[in-house]
């Protein structure tokens, strides 16, 4: 276990200062909301699809800096992405976090730091919240499901 | 004056762990080698069911069995016919709890409090949407403390159910449980007590507070876990309706009807956590052995220490520096809880990060979570100065960036 695998420069930026922080009153989005129960931790995560493709993601939540920084790099990671790609690279994210080997193909750019987090256990929750809101808001979408 | 060294070679984790500086007592305490010794002379030596059997072994684990429970009796000055072995406090909190759904009526009124923790008052939560009773919060002082004008304050007629923590286990505080007792009998309402952070701590007499019910786990207190107890009144016991039906707790049983037992047979549905109960009692003969008094006296000296040493930590906020359990809750500026404690293991430091099962008391401090530090009575001034260290560290961490 090595701290500086966790706390990598890239995570604390986005923490500092995060991209498509805010959510919006805009029923065009999908809204989810998660808790993790065990830390206080809470996120919503919006989502929003033209076409087959994440036009925009939005998140606004309280939490840990693995937490909140985690928000930042999924919407960044799956904007403009169809929806297809958008669950192909959550299962890479998921598949990094586990320390598993992952498809550097799919999975690219700045969530590739969160390798460090698989060496500790107890922060896979903080990591993933924010991807579990933006799969979830993805299944519902799929589904036809409008918000509410 | 108690040798913290030989207290140390007691507790066999730290010969595996010797760098750990285990500050989470109040989630669970280290267990102590007599306990473990214990459970193995059950398992190894005799293995089989209490009550039942008419056999030399039988005899002997039923003779175990009984004799843990007279120890657990005199630890806490009840009847042993007032001692229930459940699976833990959480489970005894819900047993008084699910009787009192036949008892409750619309109007009725349990006051508790948001120092609760979480098996101490969600179980009324529910009985009271299920009986229409109302669920009344004892307003706290700005401290966050019980105290018994604000007690006074919500006692009323309709009071039925009392049911409060005896000290928090977020913010270490003691409640005037004594005066609130003896108010609450003035209106004929029962007394639950949480003891499960006060009975691994200090003397709780249950005859002196002239409590009705009184629930702790052993886990906190040396002992194993899957173990606890609940106290009752003699006559408050067998008037309870059981939680569980089944083997042991049943009197005559036929076609079409059942009587059970007295106390406490009738709330000990099947085979019992005997293993547990006889390493409960080992448990209690350690702290025995040692003192109540002199562990306070020594984890107090340690929060005390501590204290003195966090309030000059810059950017330190502290929520609870009065605290008469050993407990200290506070967070650091712009720093999240959770990622303290990650910094804090990697120096060995282990303490709680979060909302503690206590989600009511931490939203009154106006935060989403907290940092706990918990002392016992292996902890040391190193410990102190390594936690102390740790917490510098992390802050440091955390401004670099």
């Amino acid at each position: 276990m090595n701290i500086e695998h966790l706390y990598r420069q890239v995570i604390m930026d986005h923490y500092k200062s995060p991209k498509n922080k805010g959510i919006v009153a805009d029923n065009s989005y999908m809204t989810v909301h998660l808790n993790n129960p065990s830390c206080g931790d809470e996120m919503t995560v919006q989502v929003k699809v033209q076409d087959h493709i994440i036009t925009d993601v939005k998140h606004q939540g309280t939490g840990c800096s693995i937490c909140c920084s985690s928000a930042s790099v999924m919407s960044v990671t799956l904007k403009d992405h169809t929806i297809v790609e958008a669950q192909a690279i959550l299962h890479e994210f998921y598949e990094l976090i586990k320390g598993y080997p992952f498809n550097q193909e799919i999975l690219t750019g700045d969530a590739i730091v969160y390798q460090g987090v698989s060496q500790f256990p107890a922060r896979v929750k903080c990591a993933t919240l924010a991807w579990k809101a933006a799969e979830q808001a993805i299944i519902k979408i799929k589904e036809g499901k409008t918000n509410g | 004056m108690i040798d913290i060294n030989k207290i140390r070679k007691d507790f066999p984790v730290y010969s595996k762990q010797p760098n750990i500086v285990y500050l989470d007592s109040a989630a669970s305490s280290l267990k102590v080698r007599s306990v473990i010794e214990q459970l193995d002379h059950y398992y190894q030596d005799l293995g089989v069911n209490v009550h039942r059997g008419a056999y030399e072994l039988a005899y002997q684990t039923t003779m175990l069995f009984e004799d843990a429970r007279q120890t657990v009796a005199k630890f806490i000055h009840a009847d042993e016919e007032e001692i229930v072995f459940t699976r833990g406090a959480t489970s005894a909190l819900n047993m008084v709890a699910h009787a009192y759904r036949d008892i409750l009526k619309p109007g009725d009124e349990i006051i508790t409090s948001e120092l609760e923790h979480h098996s101490s008052v969600l179980p009324w939560m529910i009985i009271a949407k299920q009986t229409g009773a109302s669920l009344i919060y004892i307003p706290l002082t700005s401290s966050g403390r019980i105290t018994v004008e604000n007690f006074k304050s919500v006692l009323s007629d309709q009071t039925k159910v009392v049911a409060l923590t005896h000290v928090s286990n977020v913010m270490g505080y003691l409640t005037p449980i004594a005066e609130i007792t003896k108010l609450a009998h003035e209106k004929n309402a029962v007394v639950i007590l949480d003891g499960a952070q006060s009975v691994p701590h200090m003397n709780v007499d249950v005859k002196l507070l002239d409590i009705d019910y009184l629930a702790f786990s052993g886990h906190k207190m040396f002992g194993p876990s899957g173990v606890g107890v609940l106290y009752g009144k003699k006559h408050l016991l067998n008037q309870l309706e059981p939680f569980e039906y089944g083997g042991e707790m049943a009197d005559i049983v036929l076609k079409d009807s059942v009587t059970f037992k007295e106390a406490p047979m009738r709330l000990e549905a099947g085979t019992p956590v005997i293993s547990g109960a006889i390493g409960l009692a080992a448990a209690i003969r350690y702290i025995d052995s040692i003192g109540l008094d002199n562990i306070h006296q020594h984890t107090r000296e340690l929060q005390q220490y501590t204290l003195e040493k966090l309030k000059q930590i810059e950017g330190v906020t502290i929520y609870n520096e009065s605290a008469e359990n050993p407990v200290i809750t506070f967070n650091i500026d712009n720093v999240h809880p959770h990622d303290i404690a990650t910094l804090l293991d990697q120096n060995h430091v282990n303490v709680r990060a979060g909302h503690h099962c206590a989600q009511l008391i931490t939203r009154f401090l106006g935060v989403s979570s907290t940092l706990r530090a918990s002392f016992h009575v292996y902890n040391n001034k190193q410990d102190c100065d390594a936690f102390i260290n740790a917490v510098i560290a992390a802050k440091n961490f955390f401004l670099a960036f």
